[in-house]
């Protein structure tokens, strides 16, 4: 079970003078699987930036362990918590094995030379992301689906106890995003990874999530288990939809089924 | 267990051989450097035979060869070597860290604001020696400053400030070319050195700022090198693996401009001798390794034997910014044309 703790608290933070999340209380829960849902604009990758560093806030604090992480070291962060920012680039060339080496910088230091040690983290990343047959082969020779696998082996070499994810299933196929998932739920069972991602798919968020965050014009709207958190008068509040919310007969999870004006089977009756 | 073990020493393998892979492209460029400056020191209006070359350099008087080697050839070699490798190094910095090839301090008006510098100095303030070198590289830093300021908006892109940069240059050339006519009494060989480069009044004190450049402003610059390495990942990446990427922009900045700027205020402002280097020792390492050291290593192999080519193997003698510019002419429109296509990085 991860110990650390991860807190935001009173936190005011956007681009230059334009000030997109206001006042935001949040806790994450150790070693689960956090998921951040919300409309387009509504600040839930404003979250997950100023939560990584990226951003520094106008007011406020983002506590690792009660510290500010603004005011940490960029290095000893980096070996707590991991990033997986939306759209990583992969220099040309570059192979498989090369990239995910690179999530061991946090933990090197000048000059000094690679271990045994970096290489197990190496080949265990590859391991659980099942890239290590991939080790060799350049990035753009993979398939989108291979290249985010990768990307995560990065993060896990980093062997942080702490991994943000900033929408990792974008312009995946249904069955990429679905394997990405599973692989971080694997993660979070085997190293008891504190995870917080973005998530667009507010079905996939509920049932891959402990813990859901779903957020509305830069406030938190509610935070809880996804059986508290999705329902009719929260996806009304975040995304102005009607909706229907049922359980999912695979999961057990909830599932929110949209109402438009056309196609819907009450219309008539 | 086995597959991992398995997969493992396959990851190993791969990576001894592309360490060797390394290994062997920085030997070749280096053997070439070896036999460029050898070359440059053996051939002048006649030819020096080893075994003589040997007995002057060792300080034997031999009439008539030792002056032409140790008045012109040797600052010549020297000067081509050195300056050669403080463009590729400071010209790769820029390209690794910009991520665009174009990114090169001698198409972005770096080089051409120290060359401004340096002809302003000596033509209407009558400087000359080190002083000259100095306000070459604050001038280079100025102009680098200038460039950051102007393309700033929400964060600085790769390709604003390439197009900046380009216009700067432009109007760096002009103020060169300006400068030069109001000189009382320039000659056609100052002025191409300070409009494209050239080696022809290479003297071997020169070398000195430049061996401390490389020294000072190479070993700042290897120091950063795996903070380097990390931007190539998109800057966002880079912070998630816990290098401030703010503040290494700024030492890699000075950095490279440091090296450029001394080297343009002794040699002038050799034609893209920075901007091919980075890009043809990211052809040879394709994406193994860090690209600094060998991208130096190219720098000056290129200047050697753009000087020799220019001097020997054309039908008049040409300076090396001369023929550097014309090899790196087609490449820069090559560059442009395949960018377009895939919007790809150094």
């Amino acid at each position: 079970m991860s110990a650390r703790s991860l807190r935001v608290s009173g936190l005011s933070a956007g681009y230059g003078e334009t000030e997109i999340l206001r006042g935001l209380e949040l806790a994450v829960p150790p070693g689960r699987i956090t998921v951040i849902v919300g409309a387009n604009a509504c600040g839930k990758s404003t979250l997950l930036r100023t939560m990584s560093r990226l951003i520094s806030p106008h007011q406020g604090h983002v506590l690792l362990d009660g510290k500010s992480i603004h005011r940490m070291p960029s290095r000893q962060l980096a070996q707590t918590m991991g990033l997986l920012p939306q759209s990583p680039i992969a220099p040309e060339g570059i192979t498989v094995a090369d990239l995910v080496s690179r999530g061991r910088h946090p933990h090197q230091r000048l000059f000094s030379s690679w271990t045994a040690k970096d290489d197990e983290a190496v080949a265990s990343a590859l391991a659980a992301t099942k890239t290590a047959q991939l080790a060799n082969r350049t990035m753009d020779e993979l398939s989108g689906g291979q290249r985010q696998r990768v990307w995560i082996a990065m993060a896990l070499a980093q062997q942080t106890e702490i991994l943000l994810l900033d929408e990792p299933t974008t312009f995946l196929d249904i069955s990429h995003q679905i394997e990405v998932l599973d692989l971080l739920v694997d993660l979070n069972q085997v190293r008891s990874t504190t995870i917080v991602m973005v998530l667009h798919d507010l079905n996939l968020a509920a049932r891959y999530a402990d813990h859901l965050l779903a957020m509305a014009s830069g406030r938190l709207h509610i935070a809880g288990s996804p059986e508290d958190v999705l329902t009719e008068e929260t996806v009304r509040t975040i995304f102005g939809l009607q909706s229907r919310i049922i359980t999912d007969p695979i999961s057990g999870r909830p599932i929110m089924l949209p109402i438009g004006r056309h196609r819907t089977e009450g219309d008539n009756a | 267990m086995t597959a991992t073990t398995a997969s493992m020493s396959s990851m190993l393998e791969g990576r001894r051989n592309r360490a060797r892979r390394r290994q062997m492209v920085m030997t070749i460029l280096l053997a070439m450097i070896a036999a460029l400056f050898l070359l440059t020191l053996m051939l002048g209006q006649s030819f020096t035979p080893p075994a003589e070359l040997a007995r002057v350099l060792i300080g034997e008087d031999v009439p008539g060869v030792s002056f032409s080697v140790w008045q012109l050839r040797l600052p010549r070699a020297v000067l081509g070597m050195l300056t050669g490798l403080c463009f590729g190094f400071g010209g790769a910095a820029f390209q690794v860290m910009l991520r665009n090839p174009l990114a090169s301090p001698d198409i972005i008006g770096i080089n051409l604001g120290a060359s401004a510098a340096a002809v302003f100095a000596i033509v209407v303030l009558q400087w000359n020696g080190p002083l000259v070198s100095v306000l070459a590289v604050l001038a280079g830093i100025a102009v680098a400053l200038a460039i950051y300021g102007l393309s700033f908006r929400n964060g600085v892109a790769g390709s604003r400030i390439i197009l900046v940069g380009i216009g700067v240059a432009a109007m760096l050339e002009s103020f060169i070319a300006y400068t030069l006519t109001q000189a009382p009494s320039w000659n056609l060989q100052e002025a191409i050195r300070w409009l494209s480069g050239s080696l022809n009044s290479a003297q071997l004190s020169q070398a000195v700022p430049v061996l401390v450049a490389l020294v000072v402003f190479g070993g700042l610059l290897l120091s950063r090198s795996r903070d380097l390495d990390t931007l190539t990942l998109g800057d966002d990446t880079a912070a998630g693996l816990g290098t401030d990427v703010a503040q290494t922009r700024i030492i890699v900045m000075v950095a490279a401009v440091g090296l450029i700027s001394v080297a343009t205020a002794i040699v002038g402002p050799v034609s893209f001798a920075a901007f091919l280097s980075g890009s043809i020792a990211a052809r040879l390492l394709a994406g193994n390794g860090s690209v600094l050291v060998p991208a130096a290593l190219v720098g000056a192999a290129l200047v050697l034997l753009s000087d020799y080519v220019g001097q020997f193997l054309l039908p008049s003698r040409y300076p090396v910014g001369v023929v550097t510019g014309a090899l790196g002419a087609p490449y820069l429109i090559f560059l442009i044309v395949r960018l377009n296509r895939t919007g790809g990085s150094l």
